[in-house]
């Protein structure tokens, strides 16, 4: 890290200062680490404090009921593929300074179409099924990405408002389709589709229920990294987020990419809804997005937008959730206990941003103590 | 800077040794010893509880009060007892199920309606292993021999609270406070498990007032405390006196307390547990469950090693449905008349659903088919009324009486 000045006179006792310079990966990397690290260990001294039990057999038994057998490990897998998935959609959107809040819609309207085939065509194989529900589920989350966007190319409406209303719209029209499909009558529930002919369910492949997950998820990884970074609307994607005008300059036509990359980003939160249906849960619910959709906001910021970190970010995610559930078991530990968890890692974790960004420079010492 | 690391370093090492020596007078109750074995088995018989909510919820209280006193007669260490709490009603309580089976549960129960479907998809992988969806209606349609429902018969227990309720109701039409007798009831889901429950209350109710009426409204959640004060509200507003219940939160008798406050004549029935702590002077009493004894008799046939009925019920005979303390405002003579309600229904005298206390569009039922086989929901075969009894919980366990009864009116 280079010194720009040294100060000696009289000033601030304690200064912050943006970084000029990017920090190096390792360096910043470290700090991330380093706060998980600090967190874990305020975590470590609340357990201890409040209930008395050894911290380490707590985050022993998180790992147990996250990863800890074979079976958990690819349920977990599972939950991190379907926060990826979203985590991806949103990154071409949040790339170009639009904030899609909409996820939780344009899941919810992907897997109603994906419910809406499982339900109407059981009959056919599913493989043709699969196929059809793919982009069908792609189509309806677009479409919930696209309106909002053509309504912020063409007159500028507010899109955080706009795409948080489009959540209501589909939360409506599921509450309305679960009436609709409910099963048993009087339920307001669709209980699990086709569970005895499994149409429409992800087969099993190599024995594992899971792995057509990881397949279309690590498709989709790999395949919107490189178009954020080295394709010709990536690059657009880029310009238009860091200032409209010089992408006009530049001869961008701004309202078509902000319509086409937002319906992208619905498109692909539509195959997270395909997702959780087909390959998850089975049925449909009001519920079935789950505020996934606001939790990968978390996953693709804190990933910068780097499709692959998204997938770490992802797994510790699920671990803290998974993890809550088997402390309960084990220990009695209430649910508030692991939010409170959650909620200590997280905020080190995200406040470990700013050491990234700024400098700190104290009077006394004249020297950072960022890192 | 080094400062800084040396201090971080120290504290990492203190903590570690702090955490290596403290952690072990606490232990872990599931690493300790292997002796505790279940009866004629190999591996200690493990029981696995999937729960919707925790103890806060009174439904799922009921329950982990259930198992653990059903399995503590039985002679089982708690170590012996796994339970999943706040599971939702979907692909976490199928997850759940098969992480309890490699676990090595013999049993599994599920308490949640909405749990079943999950548990059906889990028991075809474990066939050695018996999955009970407790509040369930599919067990006897499943190709599967190892899934099981059990109910209690509820309908008792709210027949018996809508005695008192209409004791109440007598009382203030006696003393000319009120001179409409309305009731209000605060209903979870349309089907006929709450209609079950709040026609069994209505005709308790008629057993004491004849000329009584009541309006349900549904508010489509098991757990909602707003909407559950905001469907009170406006039964109350309607002119309800009494707010009856089938929905899990202190919602409802909330409200009609705060009505009380506010000077309105309205009391309130709950459900699961007693509402006196919710409601001091508005509760009148609270139909209840009692789990124990249909966790006692299921365990107890896992243990032998005999088979478990797909469908299990019982009620006031083996004491597995009651109600819960009378409130200091019920009226007077109450206690006595629900001692003589209890015995008559043990006594198989008094039965909830006889066809003579009700009408459907004027006219008394003499036949109902009970199971649907074809899946339109309609039901095609069992014939529930046996001489001019409606035999509620005895072709299956799940409730199954579904008959809109004349002066009960369906708000939404």
């Amino acid at each position: 890290m280079k010194h720009r000045e040294s100060e000696h006179a009289a000033g601030p006792v304690l200064r912050i200062e943006k970084r000029t310079q990017e920090m190096r990966g390792y360096m910043s990397w470290g700090i991330r680490a380093g706060a998980l690290i600090a967190a874990l260990l305020v975590c470590a001294v609340i357990i201890w404090a409040i209930v008395r039990i050894n911290p380490l057999r707590v985050y022993a038994a998180m790992f147990q009921g996250s990863f800890g057998t074979k079976n958990k490990m690819w349920v977990s897998i599972r939950d991190i593929c379907m926060l990826v998935c979203i985590g991806v959609g949103l990154a071409p959107a949040f790339k170009m300074r639009f904030w899609n809040i909409g996820a939780e819609g344009q899941i919810l309207v992907g897997g109603l179409a994906a419910a809406a085939c499982m339900i109407y065509f059981k009959n056919l194989p599913t493989g043709v099924l699969l196929l059809m529900m793919l982009p069908l589920s792609a189509i309806a989350g677009g479409v919930w990405g696209f309106v909002p966007g053509v309504f912020k190319a063409k007159w500028n409406t507010n899109e955080t408002l706009f795409t948080l209303m489009m959540n209501y719209i589909a939360i409506q029209l599921t509450a309305y389709f679960v009436a609709l499909w409910e099963n048993p009558f009087g339920s307001n529930t669709v209980g699990v589709i086709n569970g005895i002919t499994r149409a429409g369910w992800f087969p099993e492949i190599l024995g594992q229920k899971y792995l057509l997950n990881v397949i279309i998820v690590a498709v989709l990884v790999v395949g919107m990294y490189f178009y954020l970074r080295n394709s010709k609307q990536g690059y657009e994607i880029a310009v238009v987020g860091e200032s409209e005008n010089t992408a006009r300059y530049a001869g961008i036509r701004v309202p078509h990419v902000v319509t086409r990359t937002v319906t992208i980003s619905g498109a692909i939160c539509g195959i997270a809804g395909f997702l959780a249906v087909a390959g998850a849960s089975h049925t449909i619910s009001t519920s079935t997005a789950g505020g996934k959709g606001f939790t990968a906001i978390i996953v693709a910021w804190m990933a910068k937008f780097n499709t692959f970190v998204m997938v770490l970010i992802g797994a510790l995610l699920v671990f803290l959730d998974k993890g809550s559930i088997e402390i309960a078991t084990q220990f009695g530990l209430s649910d508030h206990v692991s939010k409170m968890l959650t909620g200590i890692i997280l905020f080190f974790v995200l406040g470990s941003e700013f050491f990234i960004e700024y400098k700190l420079h104290f009077r006394a010492a004249n020297k950072e103590v960022a890192k | 800077m080094k400062k800084i690391l040396a201090i971080v370093l120290v504290l990492c090492l203190a903590f570690v040794c702090a955490a290596c020596n403290t952690g072990a007078p606490n232990d872990d109750p599931k690493v300790d010893d292997p002796k505790i074995d279940g009866p004629g088995t190999e591996a200690p018989f493990k029981v696995g509880v999937i729960l919707v909510h925790d103890e806060n919820s009174g439904y799922d209280l009921a329950h982990i009060e259930g198992v653990k006193a059903a399995a503590a007669e039985l002679g089982l260490a708690e170590s012996q007892l796994i339970f999943k709490y706040n599971i939702p009603e979907d692909e976490t309580c199928y997850d759940t199920a098969i992480d309890l089976a490699e676990q090595g549960c013999n049993i599994i129960f599920s308490d949640s309606y909405g749990h079943q479907s999950f548990m059906m998809q889990a028991a075809p992988e474990y066939p050695d292993i018996m999955f009970v969806a407790c509040t369930g209606d599919t067990a006897m349609f499943q190709p599967v021999d190892n899934v099981a429902n059990v109910f209690p018969y509820t309908f008792e227990s709210r027949y018996v609270s809508g005695v008192v309720a209409g004791m109440k109701l007598k009382e203030l039409m006696d003393e000319g406070l009120v001179t409409e007798p309305h009731i209000g009831y605060v209903g979870a889901y349309p089907y006929a498990e709450v209609v079950s429950g709040y026609t069994a209350f209505f005709l308790g109710i008629r057993s004491i007032v004849p000329e009584a009426y009541m309006d349900v409204q549904f508010t489509n959640s098991w757990y909602d405390p707003i909407a559950e004060a905001e469907a009170a509200n406006a039964l109350i507003a309607r002119g309800a006196v009494i707010i009856g219940q089938h929905a899990d939160s202190t919602g409802a008798p909330g409200a009609v307390e705060k009505q009380r406050e506010a000077g309105k004549e309205v009391y309130s029935v709950g459900y699961n547990v007693s509402m006196l702590a919710a409601a001091p002077t508005a509760a009148l009493t609270s139909a209840q469950n009692n789990w124990v004894v249909l966790y006692k008799a299921t365990l107890e046939k896992a243990l032998k090693g005999e088979p478990i009925p797909t469908d299990y019920a019982a009620g006031y005979e083996l004491d597995a449905v009651m109600i819960s303390e009378l409130g200091p405002s019920c009226a007077a003579g109450t206690a006595e008349k629900v001692a003589e309600v209890i015995a008559a229904i043990k006594a198989g005298i008094l039965h909830v659903f006889d066809t003579a206390t009700f009408t459907v569009n004027g006219e008394t039922v003499a036949s109902f088919l009970a199971i649907d086989t074809d899946g339109d929901w309609v039901g095609d075969t069992g014939e529930a009324i046996e001489n001019g009894i409606f035999i509620e919980s005895v072709l299956r366990s799940a409730p199954y009486f579904s008959l809109d009864i004349d002066g009960i009116t369906k708000l939404n």
